[in-house]
């Protein structure tokens, strides 16, 4: 069993993991962050998307055995001293949201988004760039409006 | 998904060894088509042997533009100097699935793959590419065999893909909207020998369109192309689009890729 180390959140981890161990499951199973999801499990809607040194990538479709020594950000890592990261805050003002299970994807996805193509952005750029995360239930409209606000902020 | 041993090798050389020690090993890249299939029982490989330490990732433009085989969609995408030599090709990139997708996946995993619907093939054929692999170097006519398949023998890596810089060119697809694969996709260049035209995700395999390229010798033009169509027997007919349908978008793919040819 390949034994990794990682950084997530900021802390250092550790365990011994199966080769086909998914990212996401040591990420929800054996460290308990359960903010990121699984939607599909077929690499299509984004619900698991995690920073993986500092780019989206879907956390679903990683073996863990691969990301020995990696640098990982889960939603749970967002927040700073108690204070929602500012697309957090867009997305709960924005009612980004219904169910909230895409959020923690679309907030990742999101702030990968301000990070590769600044805060000023339009919402066809927004809408194209959200082509890897689906909501079943906003109709998006809420969600461009979110990260429009939270890019802004950011 | 079943279990398999996990290997990270750091050479080439390394990955090759192991790859012939074991017979059911496979390779993997970014894993965005390979884990996927493994997840679904398509793939059940005893090895897994990630190319991911190779540190072969990188883009050289000289007389051709040489992409390493672990550079990810996204930095062919964003590259200053790919976006400079062959225009269409970082567009080409930047059109692959979602951004998740485009920095794990790679240029190396996508020819490897030679999914009838993926992008790169198409560049690589209407480019008149060259594949480098750990043994030899082989030219795009002879790579891609059909679909899914290649001309790589058990255990050969892909270590780079060269490709000649084109007068212009240019990449039009019309993709699936649920997966992004292209339905169909059009990649047209004016070379130095000529017209090439090849097309993706209509066929049982990427192809050259024979009757499109003879088309454009009267002038590199989207003009050129009323009238020329590549016959719809044999192309993919699926819940998505008829084999005329496809038919259809590949007139007008063309045209739009010659049109946006720079
Ligand atoms: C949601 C989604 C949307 C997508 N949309 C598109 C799209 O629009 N267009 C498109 O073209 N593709 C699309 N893809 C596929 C994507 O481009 C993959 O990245 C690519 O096809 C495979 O690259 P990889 O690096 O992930 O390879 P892997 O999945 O790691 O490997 C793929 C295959 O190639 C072999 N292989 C990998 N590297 C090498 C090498 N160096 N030498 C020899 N063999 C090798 C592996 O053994 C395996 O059989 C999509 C994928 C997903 C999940
Ligand atoms: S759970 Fe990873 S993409 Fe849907
Ligand atoms: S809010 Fe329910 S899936 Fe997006």
């Amino acid at each position: 069993m390949p034994a990794i180390s990682m950084k997530v959140n900021g802390e250092a981890v550790c365990g011994d993991v199966e080769g086909r161990t998914l990212l996401v499951e040591f990420i929800r199973e054996k460290l308990g962050l359960t903010g990121t999801h699984v939607g599909c499990d077929t690499s299509q809607c984004g619900a698991c998307v995690v920073l993986v040194d500092g780019k989206a990538v879907k956390s679903c479709t990683a073996l863990a055995a691969a990301h020995d020594g990696a640098d990982v950000t889960t939603v749970e890592g967002l927040a700073r001293d108690g204070k929602m990261h500012p697309m957090q805050e867009a997305f709960k003002d924005n009612h980004g949201l219904q169910c909230g299970f895409c959020t923690p994807g679309m907030v990742i996805a999101s702030i990968d988004m301000v990070n590769r193509l600044g805060k000023n952005l339009s919402e066809e750029t927004i809408r194209h760039e959200l082509e890897g995360n689906i909501c079943r239930c906003t109709g998006y409209h809420n969600i461009v409006a979110a990260v429009k606000a939270g890019a802004a902020n950011m | 998904m079943e279990n398999f041993n996990y290997y990270r090798p750091a050479s080439v050389d390394d990955a090759v060894k192991a790859a012939k020690a074991k017979p059911d090993a496979k390779y993997m890249s970014g894993g965005m088509t390979l884990i996927p299939t493994m997840k679904q029982g398509l793939a059940s490989p005893s090895d897994i042997i990630d190319l991911g330490a190779l540190k072969n990732s990188g883009i050289a433009v000289g007389a051709t533009v040489v992409i390493k085989a672990g550079t990810t969609h996204a930095e062919v995408a964003s590259s200053a100097d790919v976006k400079k030599a062959i225009p269409a090709l970082a567009a080409l990139a930047g059109g692959i699935g979602d951004p998740h997708v485009r920095h794990k996946g790679t240029i190396g995993g996508s020819v490897a793959n030679n999914d009838p619907a993926a992008d790169y093939p198409s560049a690589c054929l209407g480019l008149g590419a060259t594949i480098h692999t750990n043994a030899r170097k082989i030219k795009a006519e002879d790579f891609f065999t059909g679909m899914f398949s290649t001309a790589l023998e058990d255990g050969e890596v892909i270590t780079a893909i060269e490709f000649p810089i084109p007068k212009k060119a240019g990449y039009a697809k019309f993709p699936n909207p649920a997966s992004r694969y292209a339905m169909v996709g059009v990649f047209a260049a004016d070379t130095a020998e000529g017209p090439r035209v090849a097309v993706t995700g209509a066929g049982a395999g990427v192809f050259r369109a024979s009757a499109l390229e003879s088309a454009l010798g009267k002038g590199f033009a989207a003009g050129s192309l009323t009238g020329a169509a590549v016959p719809a027997k044999g192309l993919n007919s699926d819940l998505h689009a008829s084999a005329e349908y496809r038919a259809h978008l590949i007139t007008v793919m063309a045209k739009r890729a010659v049109d946006a040819a720079k």
